[in-house]
């Protein structure tokens, strides 16, 4: 971090103004001058917080993504697929079961074993062929789409959110003064915010597993260098699969999640598959953390895009991706 | 064999001999036959026939084929030929002649076409510019994203695109007293802008940019090494596959007399994927043969899975299925299946890959 600051000085101070100002314009109250000029900032505070937490279902969904690719050089197109996929089936589970939590993992190990298959079926068949592979997975989205099309028809679905989760709760910042000098706190839906610490959890559990554990170490070195990585002796159809199936049940995951948040219908796989390209994009192809920064950055583009330029928004975040590939193609966070 | 070639080579002198060296469509009969169908199609085909299939065939068929010049002869996947192709449409719409007379500019359609097409192919070559910093499968994804972000802006625009409802009623030009939207003089011009395209590729591949830009496919670094300015080559290859995807895109637009957002959603893009490599992507010929079956496919697969018993509603599931098998059997489309199919009947045949190739 030193050495950054040293060798960047003036780029990290523009940093710490920013990360400075933020700060002030999320706990200080606002002055009525500001408010006149930029709007309510219970406005601001609550786009804030929606692109936060969205920024936390694209890591879902870009984390398996980025991990997939990293490892396997695999653009795997029909990711929103498996997303949907990944929602339907916990659609199904959480209304006939009612349990919020059980639909998750159910999600998880059905689009596990279906990202499994995958693997075994198809990308194993054509190792190497990046091209082809790619084709494929187009293909794969094609068939899946209008397979979840028959099956679920072409309606709105949402989960419900279980009932120790509705409702808002107040969080301690002060949005506004009233008149008689009580603070206005910011209210905000618990579930979202359980959603958004459940996947920094979620990141942080990916992150500590390919850095501090054997089988984490053994993804790392196939990520640098997967020949010489087999010719150690290692499975690595193995690990293969078993990341293929990981990634594959994150977007599952991820699903879920959405499907609680907003809703599922056909047309939201391609939304998340262009949203995860869009922030492995911009973080970096195959790492982690780029997702987790790119995710970050994208889901506030979108958020607070959409209530300041309206019309404009998807502008925003083609802009910040133009800006990236401009500067630094290979990603923000991205080693090579 | 050799013997009635080596013969008709003697009677006749050096210029024959490089006119087919330059156009080998010129000793093959199955071009001229094909050549004499489609010139004489509005005698046996009626007007459905005429610009539901046919037209309708050689518009996307440009369109693929521009992505086939861009994937075949520079190994640069681009999923955003159809984004050219609207947003060409979409400048003919609002600088010329429409319904939506709050937008469109009202420009005659000689002022407007050009225009339009200058505008998408700039646009085409700064997205090109924009891919070309990656590399293979970054590139399917670059171009799908810049695909995917024009689609969500149409929808989101009314100032230029008007929103989701597009912009409706385009004028088509009239001169020389010929309407030239009704259907046979639509298909003159669309057959002649398709003949065109395919001719100027044709041509390209073989010229020394061409070559360059093949050479630049197999192996960039040796062709930087040799001087050659491989990004140069690569930006070059966008803007001539644009220009051809903006010709595409104002044929389709007075095909349609509309635009909207939905031509040129993300799955129209991926569409012109499927076409190209379903015909193959090595030959020009290969993205009309593709768009063909597609819009077979797309007419009348209703009508057969509802004869089947099936539900009609499921073409596109046909339509993936088709691709997936393609992709997995055949690297080089229906005309790689044709070929080998071709090899298998003549075992004995000495000279492999069929004939010419591709340089």
């Amino acid at each position: 971090m030193s050495r950054l600051v040293e060798r960047h000085p003036v780029w990290a101070l523009i940093a710490i103004i920013a990360v400075a100002i933020l700060l002030w314009l999320i706990f200080a109250v606002w002055p009525p001058g500001l408010e006149e000029a930029v709007g309510r900032k219970r406005v601001f505070l609550n786009a804030l917080f929606n692109g936060i937490t969205l920024g936390g279902l694209y890591f879902l969904v870009a984390s398996g993504f980025t991990l997939i690719f990293g490892l396997m050089r695999n653009v795997n197109l029909a990711h929103g697929s498996l997303y949907l996929f990944g929602g339907y089936v916990g659609y199904a589970i959480s209304t006939s079961t009612g349990s919020w939590l059980l639909s998750f993992i159910v999600a998880f190990i059905l689009t596990a074993l279906v990202g499994v298959l995958l693997q075994v079926i198809v990308f194993r068949r054509m190792e190497g062929q990046d091209l082809r592979q790619t084709m494929v997975t187009i293909g794969l989205s094609i068939v899946f789409a209008d397979l979840m099309l028959w099956a679920c028809g072409g309606d709105f679905y949402q989960i419900q959110t279980p009932n120790w989760l509705i409702g808002p709760i107040d969080l301690p910042l002060i949005t506004a003064v009233k008149s008689s000098g009580e603070p206005v706190y910011l209210r905000y839906p618990l579930v979202r915010l359980v959603i958004f610490a459940a996947s920094v959890v979620i990141g942080v559990a990916m992150w500590l597993a390919l850095n501090r554990t054997r089988i984490g170490m053994i993804i790392r070195a196939g990520v640098d260098d997967r020949d010489i990585l087999a010719a150690t002796g290692v499975r690595i159809q193995l690990v293969f699969v078993l990341v293929f199936a990981f990634g594959a049940g994150l977007a599952g995951v991820a699903g879920v999640v959405g499907g609680t948040f907003q809703s599922l219908s056909p047309g939201e796989d391609i939304r998340f598959l262009l949203a995860s390209l869009v922030v492995v994009i911009v973080g970096g192809m195959g790492s982690i953390p780029g997702a987790a920064l790119g995710a970050l950055i994208i889901g506030l583009a979108e958020q607070l895009g959409s209530v300041y330029i309206p019309t404009y928004a998807i502008v925003v975040t083609f802009l910040i991706m133009v800006l990236v590939l401009a500067i630094r193609p290979q990603g923000l966070l991205a080693r090579r | 064999m050799s013997l009635t070639h080596d013969a008709r080579v003697a009677v006749r002198p050096a210029l024959a001999q490089r006119l087919a060296r330059t156009w080998p469509e010129i000793n093959n009969p199955a071009a001229w036959i094909v050549a004499a169908i489609l010139l004489i199609m509005p005698l046996i085909a009626n007007g459905f026939f005429l610009i539901e299939i046919f037209a309708t065939t050689l518009i996307l068929g440009i369109m693929a084929l521009s992505l086939m010049f861009l994937a075949g002869y520079g190994g640069m996947v681009s999923l955003m030929q159809l984004t050219i192709a609207g947003f060409s449409a979409y400048m003919v719409a609002v600088f010329g002649v429409s319904g939506n007379a709050n937008i469109s500019l009202g420009w005659p359609w000689w002022l407007a076409v050009p225009m339009a097409l200058a505008l998408a192919t700039a646009f085409g070559t700064l997205g090109g510019a924009l891919a070309v910093r990656t590399e293979g499968i970054y590139t399917i994804m670059i171009t799908l994203a810049i695909g995917a972000a024009f689609y969500y802006f149409t929808n989101q625009n009314w100032a230029i695109f008007n929103g989701h409802t597009g912009i409706n009623t385009v004028a088509t030009p009239h001169f020389w007293g010929v309407n030239w939207r009704a259907d046979i003089p639509f298909y003159y011009v669309v057959l002649a802008v398709a003949a065109l395209c395919y001719f100027a590729v044709e041509y390209l591949s073989r010229a020394p940019f061409g070559l360059a830009l093949q050479g630049v496919r197999d192996n960039p670094r040796r062709m930087a090494a040799l001087g050659f300015n491989v990004n140069a080559h690569r930006v070059a290859a966008y803007a001539f596959a644009s220009f051809v995807a903006a010709l595409a895109g104002v044929l389709q637009v007075w095909n349609y007399r509309q635009i909207s957002p939905g031509s040129v959603s993300v799955g129209a893009c991926i569409d012109v994927l499927i076409i190209a490599v379903v015909g193959g992507i090595t030959r020009p010929i290969g993205p009309f043969i593709g768009a063909l079956i597609f819009v077979l496919l797309r007419t009348f697969a209703l009508d057969f899975l509802v004869r089947l018993g099936l539900d009609g509603n499921r073409f596109r599931l046909l339509i993936g299925l088709g691709f997936l098998a393609i992709v997995f059997w055949s690297s080089d489309g229906v005309i790689g299946l044709w070929q080998r199919w071709r090899q298998s009947q003549r075992p004995r045949t000495d000279r492999p890959g069929g004939g010419r190739g591709h340089g």
